[in-house]
């Protein structure tokens, strides 16, 4: 997989969450029509898979959707992804101390150790440390 | 989570003195700095540091001092300036860590980032997967 899309409410805000608080890079930054921005960021050790951080509001014509698309995202109906960690403790009190907001904290499971953590825009995201 | 998580405070201090790293790595700081930050006897932190973050307490300096560089490399700003604002105090020391650990030399990273820069400006939807500009309605026909 190369690419994949997620909607965030506030672009800019969601560039600033995924660079200075879970530490990403910046891909590709360029402005585009409809006064949009494509923007995609990567983990530092995966230069090759680039997330885009889409706005709600993108290739979604009806007010009436997009609404409800912001809803969704903000109430956190969407769980995106899981990062795992070598070592879930170090990497758990990290984001803490950086402001990111955990609705789990570690927690053995049959699985492994896992968190579970909010982007700024209500995504979310399982950090685990897999057994 | 207390019960799994034992060394709950050994593990909040050498975050802290990661994040330490992190926010004054321009500054003259060396492991000894950081260990006292830290709390700990240098030999122990080192240890204890490599075990987490599989690079000693030096070693993550020097990659959080190159990564800064390559933004500010990326800004354009002068290769002497960036030296010295990263923390480093020679020119050649890090110029020669630079090119170690990026492969190419601060000179040759501007022009590479410049020529992106330039292709991104010409011909941004060169940068978008064709499917995605199609579908945001953003390609020529």
């Amino acid at each position: 997989m190369t690419h994949v899309s997620i909607y965030v409410l506030d672009q800019a805000r969601a560039v600033d969450f995924y660079t200075n608080k879970l530490g990403f890079k910046i891909v590709t930054d360029v402005p585009m029509a409809n006064d949009d921005r494509w923007v995609t960021v990567c983990p530092p050790e995966q230069p090759d898979f680039e997330m885009i951080l889409s706005p709600v509001t993108r290739s979604v014509s009806s007010p009436e959707t997009v609404a409800q698309l912001k809803e969704l995202v903000a109430k956190g109906a969407f769980g995106v992804g899981l990062f795992t960690s070598n070592d879930i403790f170090a990497t758990y009190e990290e984001l803490k101390a950086k402001g990111v907001e955990f609705t789990k904290t570690p927690k053995k499971e049959f699985y492994g150790t896992e968190a579970i953590f909010k982007d700024d825009s209500g995504n979310w995201f399982s950090l685990a440390q897999l057994a | 989570m207390d019960e799994l998580y034992p060394k709950i405070y050994l593990y909040r201090r050498l975050v802290q003195a990661k994040l330490f790293i992190d926010a004054h790595y321009a500054d003259k700081i060396d492991v000894s700095n950081i260990a006292d930050e830290a709390y700990f006897s240098k030999f122990h932190f080192i240890r204890e540091f490599k075990t987490i973050y599989h690079k000693t307490p030096h070693q993550y300096l020097i990659y959080v001092r190159i990564n800064k560089a390559m933004e500010l490399l990326k800004d354009e700003v002068p290769i002497s300036e960036v030296c010295y604002s990263v923390g480093f105090e020679s020119l050649s020391s890090f110029s020669g860590l630079f090119k170690r650990v990026v492969g190419i030399s601060p000179s040759l990273y501007i022009d590479e980032h410049q020529k992106k820069k330039a292709q991104m400006a010409q011909s941004p939807l060169a940068f978008v997967p064709g499917c995605f500009a199609e579908r945001n309605g953003w390609s020529k026909k």
